[in-house]
């Protein structure tokens, strides 16, 4: 595959991520196959040996994401993908790569779960991913790309973000967006003025000795440690917040969705115009660091918030925790892989506004 | 006057932290002996587990990695392929590789990953105070086998040497121990040839020591050895298991 | 200008290829797409659907909850999508896979025996071309060359003798449209 800048490519969102990350200068990819996926370790198994990359597919995803510890703490640009119930398998990893502070993306294109659940889209994997679902007080900053251009957009970020904070990217897409088929151009580069990895294990030539660890059996060692990781974490939700804000000026309801929700909820707004509702959205795209002042400052003058996931309520949490009780703030969501409909979203915002009147009626 | 004994560069000058009688601290200065041997202290990255050796890393002056309990293969496979011209070595527990990594050891070997492999076994769970191991005797006695490894409740001890050797992959595979002079001096031979093997660039080997652990055995350290010797070795025979020199040996 | 289309069949009857492509020749062609495709276990038999969605504008949801148009390769599929139909919306049938249906009302209904066609051209295969050739010659969505330079680049080393007869198989669809007009 030959790639000229500003060509247009027709590709499904995980072909996209997969190339991006081959462009962003990945190339050591470990995976293990898992729909809907797939098509990640599919481009990556024939892009890698023309870049003189790595391929493995491993025996499982735990060795997986140890392969990618062992790159990453060698000092390449490493990556592994997979879906929830395979995530779920990585956490043990993504701990000991926070832990030992060692860069390295993480793709979960979501699907349905608890269990084996299904391999329909989801998002119920945003508490797993945001809150840490490895042990440990550690944070992974999370991406949440909308769009198959945006998927690839955020791959190239999401490398060089893991460089400069020494810390796992994780890209929380679902099933939806690793499946479909859009137009993508590849226009992003890997960030040139990263400093380089001088803690990296190359062996010890013309150096001291470099050590990859997150054990720290001395008292008191550890706490020093976990103070460090905290200020870095604080460094990354002061610089690195990114969102979307749609028409949230005059809006009387605003929508709070990422990834896939967020699309169907593009549609609301355009159906919603249509009704003569003013209806806003704000679109976090990190998921961590969560964009909570933009949601706070929006909570100040609207008459509430919605939040719509694809899932029982997982994101609701920060949402509430960014508004404060500033308004009221709801949740319609749809769980084990159903997909919330336009027409759906709009009925549940007529509810809530004909709640509002009937609450204005009784106290008038 | 010419110095005939010194500690190798490659051993950092300091306590360990093992207990009387452990094996670990002869198999580290095996390994820092070998490294000065072939002069690949700037370019061997060495994998401590999770077990008593966590802390390899205080004692050899090279650079180190640390790994998950069961993946050193795994972390070694990702640092090898970045670095192809290194030597990269994992050194793993009888738990750690034989029980949660038997299925990391199994692939790495059969991908013929070009590491080496320094497999401590010591029949049983030292760090977290003395339970099985998937190398246990039959009738052992730990905490987990109050009244004995029972093969009907337990299962039997895994040979890894025997497993690793059928497998297509694998290039060298050896067992041996620390039992005397003579069978350090074998044992230095055995991983200075794992070494070797991967200098070569051959593929994958693997030297297991049987080792002692006079604590958890409930035995002094003169009677750890002649443990070893008069019943590990039953279970586990020493010997070269495979070598890429003499593939129709096995 | 928006169209959504859903394309179905039988798994191997070639609408995952022929969806892509359409999706390719209005990407060249400088409009919005995309393309949604089922997945999973159904790759021979069971029923693949495909959502489609072209635009002069930003697509937002890729999934269609009411189509401009259906084109349908075998009963099940219809079965399955019927109820997607919004007023005056097209019906593509391959007619040769689906004889009786109760016709809903409003609907411009297309059938074509698009297996029968694409049989006499001596490949069975190239049945989805022949819908393909039906649907733009009454929805005008592509521009037929674009297409088949599209369809040249997937048919290419073994398969490029392929090339011919699906060029045949298209344009046959758009004959028969245009023959059952007059």
């Amino acid at each position: 595959m030959s790639i000229n800048k500003n060509q247009k490519f027709l590709l499904t969102g995980n072909e996209a991520s997969a190339e991006a990350a081959i462009q962003a200068g990945c190339r050591f990819y470990y995976g293990y196959p898992i729909t809907p996926q797939n098509e990640i370790m599919t481009h990556m198994a024939l892009r890698m040996p023309e870049v003189g990359g790595t391929f493995i597919q491993v025996e499982s995803e735990l060795a997986a994401i140890y392969m990618v510890y062992g790159s990453a703490a060698a000092g390449g640009r490493t990556m592994t993908s997979s879906s929830s119930p395979g995530i779920s398998l990585k956490q043990e990893g993504i701990s000991y790569l926070a832990g030992s502070e060692l860069p390295c993306v993480i793709i979960n294109m979501q699907r349905g779960g608890p269990g084996l659940g299904d391999i329909s889209p989801a998002q119920s994997d945003y508490f797993q991913a945001v809150k840490g679902g490895g042990h440990g007080d550690y944070h992974t900053i999370v991406l949440a790309p909308s769009s198959v251009q945006e998927a690839a957009d955020l791959v190239f970020d999401a490398f060089d973000l893991a460089d400069c904070y020494r810390n796992p990217v994780m890209i929380l897409g679902d099933a939806q967006l690793g499946q479909m088929m859009e137009p993508v151009v590849f226009c992003k580069k890997q960030k040139t003025d990263l400093s380089a990895k001088t803690w990296a294990l190359t062996g010890a030539r013309g150096r001291k000795r470099n050590i990859i660890k997150s054990f720290y059996p001395v008292k008191g060692e550890l706490e020093v440690f976990n103070i460090k990781l905290q200020k870095k974490y604080h460094e990354i939700e002061a610089e690195e917040v990114r969102y979307e804000e749609i028409d949230t000026r005059n809006a009387d309801i605003v929508i709070v969705a990422y990834g896939t929700s967020a699309r169907i909820c593009r549609e609301v707004l355009k159906d919603a115009k249509k009704q003569s509702l003013k209806i806003g959205m704000i679109r976090p795209i990190t998921l961590w660091p969560f964009p909570s002042h933009c949601i706070a400052r929006v909570a100040e003058r609207v008459q509430s918030i919605l939040t719509v996931e694809m899932s029982a309520g997982q994101m609701v949490e920060d949402v509430r925790l960014a508004v404060n009780g500033k308004c009221p703030v709801h949740f319609y969501g749809r769980t084990g892989g159903g997909i919330p409909s336009p027409k759906e979203i709009l009925h549940k915002i007529n509810e809530l506004i004909q709640v509002k009147e009937k609450v204005t009626c009784v106290t008038s | 006057m010419e110095l005939t004994y010194s500690k190798p560069k490659t051993l950092i000058d300091t306590p360990t932290h093992y207990c009387p009688g452990c094996g670990h601290g002869i198999v580290h200065r095996l390994i820092a002996e070998i490294i000065d041997d072939l002069d690949i202290r700037e370019k061997t990255i060495g994998l401590a587990p999770v077990g008593c050796a966590v802390l390899a890393y205080n004692y050899l002056d090279i650079d180190m990695c640390e790994a998950a309990h069961g993946r050193p293969p795994a972390v070694a496979t990702g640092i090898k392929r970045v670095h192809p011209d290194n030597i990269v070595f994992s050194y793993q527990g009888d738990g750690d590789l034989a029980a949660i990594g038997t299925a990391e050891i199994i692939h790495t070997a059969n991908r013929g990953e070009n590491i080496t492999v320094i497999f401590v076994n010591n029949a049983v769970y030292g760090m977290t105070n003395g339970q099985m191991a998937p190398t246990t005797l039959l009738n052992q006695r730990t905490l987990t086998t109050p009244k004995g490894r029972n093969e009907k409740i337990d299962g039997y001890p895994l040979r890894m040497c025997e497993i690793l050797s059928i497998i297509d992959g694998s290039r060298f595979i050896a067992r041996t121990s620390i039992t005397s002079p003579a069978n350090i001096k074998k044992t230095k031979q055995l991983i200075q040839k794992g070494f070797q093997t991967q200098i070569e660039k051959r593929g994958f080997s693997l030297i297991e020591v049987l080792s002692t652990c006079p604590v958890y055995w409930h035995m002094t350290p003169c009677e750890s050895m002649k443990y070893i010797d008069e019943q590990m070795t039953k279970t586990f025979p020493l010997g070269v298991f495979k070598d890429w020199e003499n593939e129709n040996q096995f | 200008m928006t169209e959504k289309v859903i394309l179905a069949g039988l798994g191997g009857q070639g609408m995952m290829l022929l969806g892509r492509l359409i999706a390719q020749a209005v990407m060249l062609e400088g409009k919005n797409v995309t393309f949604f495709p089922s997945y999973g276990t159904e790759v021979r038999g069971g029923t693949a659907y495909y959502h489609l969605i072209v635009s002069q504008e930003e697509i937002f949801s890729p999934v269609i909850e009411e189509a401009d148009t259906l084109i349908m390769m075998n009963l099940p599929s219809y079965l399955k999508f019927k109820g997607f139909l919004k007023p005056n919306s097209s019906l593509f049938l391959n007619s040769s896979m689906i004889d009786k249906i109760d016709a809903p009302e409003n609907i411009d209904i297309f059938r074509i025996p698009a297996t029968e066609i694409a049989n006499d051209l001596g490949n069975v295969v190239a049945s989805n071309m022949v819908m393909l050739g039906a649907y733009n010659a009454v929805k005008k969505l592509i521009s037929i060359p674009t297409f088949l330079s599209c369809l040249q680049k997937v048919l290419q080393g073994k398969k490029a003798p392929f090339f011919k007869v699906n060029k045949l198989a298209v344009e046959r669809g758009i004959d028969f449209i245009n023959l059952s007009k007059g």
